[in-house]
């Protein structure tokens, strides 16, 4: 470890904290300029190496997960704060460290975007990797899905130990053939295959079942009165009370299982640690504004929006909804992915007296996708602090306001939501 | 009014398939019968169609669909003598032509209803575009393609880029068109905020049925806006 690029990034964080600025990528940049193979040799010191999570859906959450599960017996470096980049690592290694230069970590759990993966695995590859998904998502970036697919071949390629796939994704399946280390899956059982379309399958292909064997398999949903998910591990069922919720989460919670699976764990400590995740940033989060109670939902492709919707049939109770759409370069520049996405659920008749606005830079683009849906929104308003007052003064104190928000919405809306209202 | 959706499940990248949803409806709410048939690989074409649609997809799927649709090409050639009104998009744009050269050299046969010829090639030309045409204003979308097409003698360009990379990239040309057929690079859906161009093509579809091609008109305020909005991104 080098003890001037730690004190180096570390005197950063400082001066930027001093300023009242919560800085991430900066830090990680500076040392990236003055030391380039920092990284590389940090990460090289821990025992128990790096996981890379990667793949379109789920990053944020599995990565939590399996934050928290290995949390149980090791100690976690983790890139939690919602940045996706090589210099977020780098800002969490020095944030981390001591003055003295020493790491005090046993493993790294890093959740990147597909292109940043890898660059990250050339710098350093991984001893573990769990690929989720290969779904349409910025695609005015990557191209197309096909090479999207390539990117996390490459990943797992680079891959020295473990890799998990999800079998229920072909394009991720077929990234066994790429990768020289041990290969492991996970999956969902058949009967719930449906609920968790593939990008050929959301457009009409027929739905495939894989029989590759699946280390963690999720096999049913919460239903009614019964909370819990239950998830197959070596032959015997388990159920689980996750507490983020929706049944991706409960996809993700199997690829965490069976990644936590790699490192030896017995299945009691693994669930354990599961039980404890609570939600990530901007999957569910709630904030109390005048008295309504407001969640934020992260929407960022059709696949992601249409699950995300879905959820909302749970969450009847909306009295105002709010689609917050952004085009900025991390929110992916091209909106038409939003003629991706089915908006029933917004015109079904539980949220037809709800108030529906659209919000963001291309707030009049999704007003105008809503109405070829048969949804006439109450109001069109780019500006998102006043998106989110009108929303809440058209609902009743003790009202539900649900916001679907694209990324950089995101961020500026937690920002509004923390000084008008408070976390929840 | 019958549409054609041709291979929705293979070429629908990039929310093309909101160009049927976009013409469906505006049709309906002037209370105007539409009837949509799905064309994939092995169906046969419906002969009294009005307006074909297709979309763009990805490089393997067309690969999937390309001796499918080279196939049809004497079938299309006559629906495009016969007036029908055809929007195709990236993809299909690039099929309807003569030919699409890979980067390779491997020549795929397309149908060779428009004078076009496409050549592949490594850079993808992505981002916001804005097109100006005559007959039909300003269309606003986005492009993302690799091919490059070169406009022959028997097109005409569909409008001119003033803010993308149009048909190579080179000569400010976007899309072409020969007759009732129109092709573009331009995704979005074009229609969604080109409201002009969409009621275009219907009455050219009614113009070819000898029906009444007065439309009734449709408040287009947030799709104007949206347009307006989408020309001042960064691209
Ligand atoms: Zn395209």
């Amino acid at each position: 470890m080098n003890l001037l690029a730690v004190w180096l990034g570390k005197s950063v964080l400082l001066a930027l904290r001093a300023l009242g600025r919560r800085g991430n990528a900066l830090p990680g940049l500076v040392v990236e300029k003055v030391f380039p193979s920092f990284l590389p040799r940090a990460l090289a010191r821990l025992d128990d190496g790096v996981v890379v999570i990667t793949g379109t859906n789920g990053k944020t959450t599995t990565t939590k997960m399996i934050a928290t599960i290995l949390g149980e017996r090791y100690r976690v470096l983790t890139n939690d704060s919602g940045s996706n980049f090589v210099r977020g690592a780098i800002t969490a290694c020095v944030e981390h460290a001591t003055w003295g230069g020493r790491l005090p970590f046993d493993v790294g759990i890093f959740e990147l975007d597909e292109a940043w993966a890898v660059r990250f695995v050339a710098l350093v590859p991984p001893q573990r990797a769990l690929l989720l998904n290969v779904m349409r998502d910025q695609l005015d970036r990557f191209g197309e899905i096909d090479t999207t697919a390539g990117l996390l071949g490459t990943v797992a390629a680079a891959t020295t130990g473990h890799v998990v796939l999800n079998r229920d994704d072909e394009r991720v399946a077929a990234l066994a053939e790429r990768t020289g280390a041990q290969v492991s899956y996970y999956g969902v059982a058949p009967q719930l295959r449906e609920l968790f379309p593939n990008d050929e399958e959301l457009y009409g292909g027929p739905v495939s079942r894989s029989t590759k064997p699946a280390s963690a398999e999720l096999r049913s949903l919460p239903a009614g009165e019964q909370p819990h998910i239950t998830l197959r591990v070596a032959g015997s069922d388990h159920e689980v009370l996750l507490r983020a919720d929706g049944p991706h989460n409960a996809q993700n919670a199997a690829g965490a299982v069976a990644l936590a699976l790699t490192f030896g764990l017995d299945t009691a400590t693994v669930l354990a640690g599961l039980a404890k995740v609570s939600p990530a940033f901007g999957r569910g989060q709630s904030f109390d504004v005048d008295g309504r109670r407001l969640v934020l939902q992260l929407v960022k492709n059709p696949a992601g929006f249409r699950q995300t919707l879905r959820t909302l049939d749970g969450v009847t109770g909306a009295d105002a909804i709010v689609v917050a759409i952004n085009d900025d370069y991390a929110d992916g520049r091209d909106v038409s992915w939003l003629w991706d996405v089915d908006f029933a659920a917004l015109a079904a008749p539980a949220s037809s007296g709800a108030h529906r606005s659209t919000a963001g830079t291309r707030a009049a683009d999704m007003a105008v996708r809503l109405r070829y849906d048969g949804i006439d929104v109450d109001e069109v308003e780019p500006d998102l602090e006043k998106a989110v007052r009108v929303a809440v003064s058209a609902v009743p104190a003790g009202g539900h306001v649900v916001v679907f928000s694209t990324y950089t919405a995101m961020w500026a809306l937690h920002a509004i939501l923390l000084r008008i209202g408070q976390a929840v | 009014m019958k549409l054609i959706h041709l291979y929705p499940r293979e070429m629908n990248i990039y929310g093309d398939t909101g160009n049927v949803l976009v013409l469906m409806c505006r049709l309906q709410w002037r209370g105007l019968p539409v009837e949509v048939a799905p064309v994939s690989v092995g169906d046969p074409l419906p002969h009294d169609a009005d307006i074909l649609l297709g979309g763009g997809g990805q490089d393997a799927a067309q690969g999937e669909i390309g001796a499918d649709f080279a196939g049809r090409g004497a079938e299309l050639r006559a629906m495009a003598d016969d007036g029908v009104v055809m929007l195709t998009i990236c993809g299909t744009y690039q099929m309807l032509g003569h030919e699409f050269v890979t980067q390779e050299g491997r020549r795929i046969a397309g149908a060779g209803v428009l004078d076009v010829v496409t050549h592949g090639q490594a850079e993808r030309l992505i981002g916001n575009n804005f097109v100006d045409t005559t007959d039909a204003g300003r269309l606003v979308g986005y492009e993302n393609h690799s091919g490059l097409t070169e406009l022959g003698p028997g097109v005409r360009a569909l409008g001119s880029t003033q803010s993308g990379r149009g048909n190579n990239g080179r000569d400010r040309t976007e899309g072409a068109v020969r007759d009732n057929v129109i092709g573009t690079y331009l995704h979005g859906p074009v229609l969604a905020k080109s409201p002009r161009f969409a009621d275009e093509l219907l009455r050219l579809a009614l113009a070819r049925r000898g029906s009444d091609t007065d439309l009734e008109p449709l408040d287009d305020t947030l799709a104007e806006q949206a347009a307006r909005v989408a020309v001042g991104r960064p691209r």
